[in-house]
């Protein structure tokens, strides 16, 4: 397989700890330059899917190739290479900004002037001039999020992982670091990231969804949506709670989910002319409601993935 | 009811806590057992097997008869016999004896006119326990056998306090601390100091990065060598000022002495952290090391006193070997190549420490 298209590649992936599957058979292809998401809950097997791709847990069995390195045999040439953020804030909070940054160059062996330019470049354009000389301890979420993109990306890896890395910080910051990740990827730098945020998915060029260790759909956010194997039916009632009573105990309705004053329903493929029997329904329990068919989103994507599996391993 | 179901309850979950945390448990067990046998065996102030050397010059049947006298009493352990005072004195800096017994050429005159004391003690007075011994043994009754009188209840023996004439033990403790608080301070920096980042998981990003397990480790232990060196200075000059230690020997062979020490802890420590996974576990573990270490390394109680058994571990803790070598260097101004045995045995425990250290370290989280 030739790694210039592809950064990142892996088949059969699996690991165990102990009796536990973490993860179970994962292939992976991740183009050059691309964004690509994972998406799952916590103990769907992301991190310890990233871990692996970066070396630092031995797969059970299978095996995958970053940048064309085999992660089991060539971890150590690869670190060079690739830069990590991790899930849990992993710099120094008793070190400032400053001497944090210059830590990370020094580990990296960036040359002796170039570090200094460096870190001065990465200070300005994460916009952490005027914390420099502040304790970690003492940032702000979004401003601890900016100094670990600041340090994971200072060597200039060709292939960004990021864990999480969203969990602990304001929507605006959230803007902010995604423009930062489009911004890299069109200078060609692959970036990988795991959420379990459903609208940071959809940020993604394309993403995996991942449940209980297992890969249950990748695709393009698009892609997805028109892979899913049900109809998708807003109602919109001013009592969403009647509505939701009425239509749970109905067969043929795979998951409702509320969102303030509306519910999506979801309902199996199978089902013809899906919108006439919603609204059949809540006729019958005399709920007015407002009621239409519409394309299906992530989060749609992902409980009807994940429900039918469900399903699946209950029968 | 209730509060007794409460207490209960929450007695019940420690126990289980407790039975899950097997370190701890471990010197639940382990340290009563350890104090009770440390203490049982080496808390001996009846010090037997002293070790020691004599010159005989006088080499008649009475010298004779009276070394193997005072060799029955099991007191002191003779090792060898030596053909001058000069080598006596040898000996006795070098720590390989803490005990030497000059019987002068005309000692049978001695022992039948009595005009002057027949035998001399030479004895390694830094350590009161051993004076204290040497003390006991000149007033020991030697009965020579029936063909000769028998001089009974007599003193024919006189001790000359080598090293520590006016009987202080400040000078003993002094530099036994140094290597007591090197033990216990540079262990639990360097096995805290790893352990801090895997808890605080500043690890996972240090292992994501090309740095070198033994870069990483020779970069943690640096800092802690120049603050083991200035442990050293402070107890030094605090013994100078205070009580009056001086350092006899070469001020240069201290401080080598002292590195090699500091190197073999700080080693140590790094293995440590590699089996801990909290800065708890890390100091549990350094306990377990230190308590042996102060009890039978021969800074509380005289190497010679102990069993057999005691000194058979002691002799694979380095504070048992930094305690000859820092003894012998500041109160009997011995040459540092004089004990290379005991360096070599620092630097082969720090090579196997290291080296454990370096391999059980793993740049994988697996």
């Amino acid at each position: 397989m030739n790694h210039d298209n592809f950064a990142i590649t892996a088949s059969g992936l699996t690991r165990h700890f102990g009796s536990l599957i973490a993860v179970k058979d994962f292939d992976l292809q991740i183009p050059t330059g691309s964004i690509y998401g994972f998406l799952g809950p916590n103990g769907s097997g992301k991190s310890t899917t990233i871990r692996m791709l970066c070396g630092l847990l031995t797969p059970s069995s299978g095996s995958a190739s970053v940048l064309g390195l085999d992660t089991r045999r060539e971890s150590e040439k690869l670190k060079q290479k690739i830069g990590y953020m991790t899930q849990k804030f992993s710099l120094y909070e008793d070190l400032t900004v400053k001497e944090n940054l210059q830590f990370v160059s020094e580990i990296y062996a960036v040359g002796r002037k170039e570090r200094h330019l460096r870190v001065k470049e990465l200070l300005e354009e994460f916009n952490l001039n005027r914390q420099m000389k502040q304790r970690v301890g003492t940032l702000s979420g979004g401003q601890k999020q900016r100094l670990s993109l600041a340090a994971a990306i200072l060597h200039k890896p060709q292939i960004l992982f990021l864990d999480e890395p969203t969990s602990a910080v304001d929507p605006q910051n959230r803007r902010d670091f995604w423009e930062k990740l489009f911004e890299m990827a069109e200078q060609g730098t692959t970036i990988l990231i795991s959420t379990h945020y459903m609208d940071e998915a959809a940020r993604c060029h394309s993403l995996a969804i991942l449940d209980q260790g297992v890969k249950v759909a990748d695709g393009t956010p698009k892609e997805l949506g028109n892979s899913i194997s049900s109809h998708v039916i807003e109602v919109t009632a001013d009592e969403p709670n009647a509505a939701r009573q009425r239509l749970a105990n109905e067969d043929g309705i795979t998951s409702i989910t509320q969102l303030g004053f509306r519910l999506r329903v979801l309902i199996p493929k199978e089902i013809s002319n899906p919108l006439e029997q919603v609204k059949s329904k809540l006729k019958g329990a005399e709920i007015d409601a407002r009621v239409e068919q519409v394309f299906p989103d992530l989060e749609d994507v992902f409980v009807s993935l994940t429900e039918l599996r469900r399903d699946g391993l209950a029968t | 009811m209730k509060p007794l179901v409460r207490i209960l309850a929450v007695a019940h979950k420690e126990f289980l806590q407790l039975s899950r945390d097997r370190l701890t448990f471990g010197m639940i067990i382990g340290i009563p057992l350890i104090q009770l046998l440390m203490f049982g065996f080496a808390i001996n102030t009846d010090v037997r097997n002293l070790s020691a050397a004599y010159v005989d010059e006088a080499d008649t049947h009475l010298s004779r008869q009276f070394i193997s006298d005072i060799t029955a009493s099991q007191v002191i352990s003779i090792n060898q016999r030596v053909g001058s005072a000069q080598e006596l004195n040898f000996l006795m800096d070098s720590g390989s004896v803490s005990l030497g017994i000059y019987l002068p050429d005309d000692f049978d005159r001695r022992v039948i006119e009595r005009d002057r004391k027949a035998v001399q003690l030479l004895v390694d007075g830094t350590d009161p326990i051993i004076l204290g011994v040497a003390r006991q043994l000149t007033a020991m009754d030697v009965r020579f056998d029936s063909q000769t009188r028998v001089f009974g209840e007599q003193n024919l023996m006189e001790v000359r306090n080598y090293y520590n004439p006016e009987r202080r033990s400040a000078v003993n403790i002094v530099p036994g601390l140094v290597g007591v608080i090197l033990t216990m301070t540079m262990v639990l920096f360097t096995a805290v100091a790893i352990v801090r980042e895997k808890e605080r998981g500043n690890l996972e990003l240090l292992i994501n990065t090309p740095v070198k397990t033994t870069e990483l480790m020779l970069g943690k232990i640096f800092p802690y060598v120049l603050i083991g060196l200035i442990q050293l200075v402070i107890i030094l000059s605090c013994g100078r000022v205070f009580f009056s230690v001086p350092i006899r020997g070469s001020e240069l062979q201290v401080l080598a002495a002292a590195l090699v020490f500091i190197s073999t802890n700080l080693s140590l420590g790094l293995l440590i952290s590699t089996f801990a996974k909290t800065q708890f576990q890390a100091m549990q573990m350094t306990f377990f090391f230190f308590l042996p270490s102060i009890l039978i390394s021969g800074f509380m109680f005289p190497f010679d006193g102990m069993p057999e058994i005691a000194q058979m571990i002691a002799e694979i803790l380095p504070l048992t070997h930094f305690n000859r070598l820092i003894r012998g260097i500041i109160l009997r101004g011995a040459d540092i190549m004089d004990m290379w045995d005991e360096l070599v045995a620092l630097g082969i425990f720090m090579l196997v420490a290291l080296t454990l250290a370096i391999v059980r370290f793993s740049k994988r989280l697996d």
